[in-house]
C-alpha cells in the first residue's frame, strides 16, 4: 500500500480522482471551491504595498481581492509543499534550469528560456485575472459546478494554448 | 450549512487551505502535470495526461459537490462571466499556458519539485501580469469585462431543470470521451 507514496507518477486517472474527491472537501469543510489564480493578485497587492505603501489598497482591483493571506493563497504555498514531498520521497525531486522539450528546439540557454518564461507568466497572469480564473478555478471547480462561464474558459484556455503551442513549436522552432 | 462555524473561522480555515493545497500539490505532481514536457505535449496534442487528469478531476468532483449539494452539505460558487472578460481572457490565458508551459496552480508545483524556470520565470511574470492587471483594471471594467455579461448562471439553471438530469449525462459524456481516448491510443 505504501509504495504507492512512492512511485514516480500514477495513473492520471488517480491523480484527477484524487483531485476530484479534494474538491468535495474543499466545499464541505471551506465552502470554497479550489482555484490559484487570486493568490498572485494578494501577492502582487502585498509587493506593492511595501514599495509604494498603504495608497495600493484604494486601487479598485485590490479593494476587491485585498492584499493579504488568505485560504486560496495558503493553499498555493501548500501546493508547493505538497508537490515537493511528492517529488522527494519518490526520488524525482531535481533542481533543473531548462525543461528538454524546449532545449529541443531552442536550446538549453537559460537566459532565453527564462525570458520567455516571465512573457509567459505575464500572460498567464494577466489572463487568469481578466478571466476570472485558471485551469483550477474555471477548468476544474468551474466545470465541475457546471458553470457556463468555466466551460467557455475551459475551451478558451485550450483554443489559445493549442494555437500558441502550434506556433511556438511547429512554426517557431520547427 | 453543516459546517457554518468552521467555515466562519479564519485560522483553521488557513490551515485547511494550506493542507487541501499540500494534497492538491502532491497529486498534481503525482499525475505528472507540474512538468513542463507533458503540459506541452497536451498542448501540441501529442500527450493527453492533463486531458485525463482534468476530466477525472472534473467527473469525480461533479458527482460528489452535487450530491453534497443535495444532501445541503455544500453551496454552489459559480463564477460570473461575460464574452469580453471570459473569452478574451481565456485566450489571453491559454497564450501564457502554452508559453509558459505551465498554468497558475501546476506552476507552484513545479516550484516545488525544483523546476527553476518556474520560479525565476513563472511565478516572477505572473506576479507581473497580476499587477499590471490590477493597474489597468478601471479602465478595462468600464470598456470590456462586462460586454455580453450573463452572470454566474450554471448549465442545469440555464436550461430550468434538475441539475442531476445534466450532471449525470455529462458524467456519462466526459467518461466516454477518456474511454474513447483511451481505446484510440491516446
Amino acid at each position: 500500500m505504501l509504495e504507492w507514496l512512492f512511485m514516480d507518477q500514477w495513473s492520471p486517472y488517480m491523480a484527477g480522482a484524487g483531485i476530484g474527491i479534494l474538491c468535495w472537501f474543499a466545499f464541505l469543510l471551506s465552502d470554497k471551491p479550489i482555484g490559484c489564480s487570486t493568490a498572485f493578485t494578494r501577492t502582487s497587492g502585498l509587493i506593492e504595498r511595501v514599495i509604494r505603501g498603504s495608497k495600493v489598497n484604494e486601487k479598485p482591483y485590490y479593494k476587491k481581492f485585498t492584499p493579504s493571506i488568505d485560504w486560496e493563497w495558503m493553499l498555493v504555498l501548500g501546493i508547493v509543499i505538497g508537490a515537493f514531498v511528492s517529488s522527494m520521497i519518490s526520488g524525482v525531486f531535481q533542481l533543473q534550469w531548462v525543461p528538454s522539450t524546449w532545449a529541443v528546439s531552442f536550446g538549453d540557454n537559460f537566459s532565453l528560456r527564462w525570458i520567455v518564461a516571465i512573457i509567459g507568466g505575464i500572460f498567464l497572469g494577466f489572463g487568469s485575472r481578466w478571466a476570472g480564473g485558471c485551469t483550477s478555478g474555471h477548468g476544474i471547480s468551474g466545470t465541475l459546478q457546471l458553470a457556463i462561464s468555466s466551460w467557455i474558459a475551459f475551451i478558451c484556455f485550450f483554443a489559445g494554448g493549442l494555437a500558441a503551442a502550434y506556433f511556438i513549436f511547429s512554426i517557431l522552432g520547427g | 450549512m453543516m459546517f457554518k462555524k468552521l467555515h466562519e473561522n479564519k485560522k483553521i480555515q488557513l490551515i485547511i487551505g494550506l493542507i487541501i493545497g499540500i494534497f492538491f500539490g502532491f497529486f498534481l505532481q503525482k499525475g505528472g502535470v507540474t512538468n513542463y514536457n507533458i503540459i506541452i505535449g497536451q498542448l501540441l496534442l501529442t500527450d493527453f495526461t492533463v486531458f485525463k487528469v482534468m476530466l477525472s478531476a472534473v467527473i469525480v468532483g461533479m458527482i460528489g459537490v452535487y450530491f453534497l449539494r443535495s444532501l445541503g452539505y455544500a453551496q454552489l460558487h459559480p463564477k460570473p462571466g461575460s464574452f469580453g472578460a471570459t473569452v478574451i481572457g481565456g485566450l489571453i490565458f491559454g497564450i501564457g499556458f502554452a508559453v509558459l508551459g505551465y498554468c497558475p496552480g501546476t506552476v507552484a508545483g513545479a516550484v516545488g519539485q525544483g523546476f527553476l524556470d518556474a520560479l525565476f520565470g513563472g511565478i516572477v511574470g505572473m506576479l507581473i501580469g497580476a499587477s499590471l492587471f490590477a493597474s489597468l483594471y478601471p479602465k478595462l471594467q468600464k470598456k470590456i469585462l462586462n460586454k455580453g455579461y450573463f452572470g454566474e448562471v450554471t448549465i442545469p439553471e440555464l436550461l430550468k431543470v434538475n441539475p442531476w438530469f445534466v450532471v449525470i449525462p455529462m458524467v456519462i459524456v466526459l467518461t466516454a470521451v477518456l474511454y474513447l481516448m483511451e481505446s484510440v491510443g491516446l
